[in-house]
């Protein structure tokens, strides 16, 4: 017995109301972050992510809100990403009750930000986010692409996040582009290059569609822990489900 | 539960965690802060920490959060929980950032996981210990009440505690090595993981510290 693998039901947040939609049966409002969130903590999950998609800076108060009001009843730890360019944004976030905060382009931008963070915060709460895809080549590489997946940057991703877990990242959350949104499962060969390249934990996300998706990542891709979004919100499995579904794989979870 | 909850502020991490969650099992007034006047007041005392050591305890001596801390301790006897930082500070000594001396309040070293971490079936470790994992009581006492031996309870740190006097070590759990995961001497209890994101086990060890009379 050990530590656990993590699952991590992720919610993307516009203006304070949860997007790409979430459909339990029992739900009052299918938009409430709150809401969703107390779900999901009382399926067992073991942390919780916001995403923070808000393209107006006006309404980044809103999402602060939304923050506090969730850290006010939900006690798991909560990461926030999405527009966290500066010291002062992970401050707002940190205070806000978020326990980490995932950076992403920022990163990218400014590398020394992430140290600069890790430096003033401590590393256990700076998530360094990291977008990737396969790119030509003899051998499989992956190049982190920025704006969805649209921009090239013509970076690395093994390099990059093993630089990332240098300037003192804490975690690294790894998204493929070529699988979010497919449900064809994890890049497996991404992910295990990635978790071989670190020694600090990284998250697998991006094209989860069954539970067996979920195991793979972490028996296949040497993940600590998984991301997942719309096989919960749609209900079609529970955290707990989930949970239970892995274990039955061999998997250490905290059930 | 009546009375004030103080939990020390000296300047570094988030306290609205732990605030809140002591809200949210029954705490009647939770004061965050680090005025002597304030915390003399108080019933019971958090004494929380995140980041590194040096930092922590450079604040923790500038602040004179030492003086408070032995005041509620051994003057005024009332119960204290220290998480995570908060507990290794309370050592003699750690390896982070190339040594630190800590308060020295419970004889014993905090180490290093370590680089290129290997369980003993050569397996890898990630470093940091972050997330769920099991924790057995290797005593009584009234903070694990309702707690099942073996709950889970969130963890993140490189450093652990090993404290030398293993009559002390009230919890322990595994990761690579056995390290003490809590520890309690009279009044004073200290946890390396995090009970305030702990879910209901830490709700429940929040709940304990409450209504603990400082007796062990």
């Amino acid at each position: 017995m050990g530590l656990a693998k993590r699952i991590i039901p992720c919610l993307d947040v516009d203006a304070g109301r949860v997007v790409k939609g979430v459909n339990f049966v029992d739900i009052r409002d299918a938009g409430d972050p709150v809401e969703i969130s107390r779900r999901y903590n009382e399926q067992g999950a073991d942390e919780i992510t916001f995403l923070d998609i808000t393209a107006s800076h006006e309404e980044r108060d809103t999402t602060v809100h939304t923050v506090e009001a969730i850290a006010a009843e939900v006690f798991i730890p909560l990461t926030v990403g999405g527009g966290i360019r500066k010291v002062e944004d992970i401050r707002v976030m940190l205070n806000a009750g978020a326990d980490k905060v995932a950076i992403n382009t920022a990163a990218i931008h400014n590398p020394e930000f992430v140290r600069e963070a890790a430096e003033r915060f401590g590393s256990q709460c700076i998530v360094v986010a990291i977008d990737a895809k396969q790119v030509e080549g003899d051998s499989p590489r992956w190049e982190i692409f920025t704006h969805g997946g649209r921009k090239p940057t013509g970076i690395d991703a093994v390099e990059w996040s093993a630089r990332m877990a240098e300037y003192g990242a804490g975690e690294i959350l790894l998204t493929s582009m070529d699988r979010d949104g497919t449900r064809d499962g994890f890049d497996l060969a991404l992910t295990r290059a990635i978790c071989d390249a670190v020694s600090i934990p990284v998250i697998a996300s991006g094209g989860v569609g069954d539970l067996d998706h979920l195991a793979d990542g972490v028996l296949e891709g040497g993940a600590d822990a998984v991301l997942a979004a719309s096989i919960f919100h749609f209900g079609e499995y529970t955290v707990q489900q989930a949970k239970e579904y892995m274990a039955g794989r061999g998997i250490e979870m905290r059930l | 539960m009546a009375g004030t909850v103080a939990v020390i502020d000296y300047g570094m991490g988030n306290l609205h965690s732990v605030a809140s969650a002591l809200k949210h099992v029954g705490a009647e007034r939770v004061l965050v802060s680090h005025d002597p006047t304030q915390i003399g007041e108080a019933d019971r005392v958090i004494f929380p920490g995140v980041g590194a050591i040096r930092d922590c305890m450079a604040e923790i001596r500038r602040l004179e959060c030492d003086k408070l801390l032995l005041n509620v301790l051994e003057q005024r006897h009332i119960p204290v929980l220290g998480i995570c930082v908060g507990m290794q500070s309370l050592l003699t000594h750690s390896e982070e950032n190339g040594g630190v001396d800590c308060l020295d309040l419970v004889s014993g070293e905090v180490r290093f996981f370590g680089d290129d971490y290997r369980d003993a079936d050569g397996s890898r470790l990630k470093v940091p210990h972050m997330g769920w994992n099991q924790v057995q009581q290797t005593i009584d006492h009234p903070l694990w009440q309702g707690i099942e031996d073996g709950a889970r309870f969130y963890f993140v740190h490189s450093y652990y505690v090993d404290c030398a006097d293993r009559s002390l070590v009230a919890g322990s759990c595994q990761y690579g090595v056995g390290f003490d995961a809590a520890i309690a001497r009279d009044n004073l209890f200290a946890v390396q993981f995090h009970p305030e994101k702990s879910a209901d086990a830490g709700l429940q060890l929040l709940r304990n510290f409450l209504h603990w009379n400082g007796q062990p």
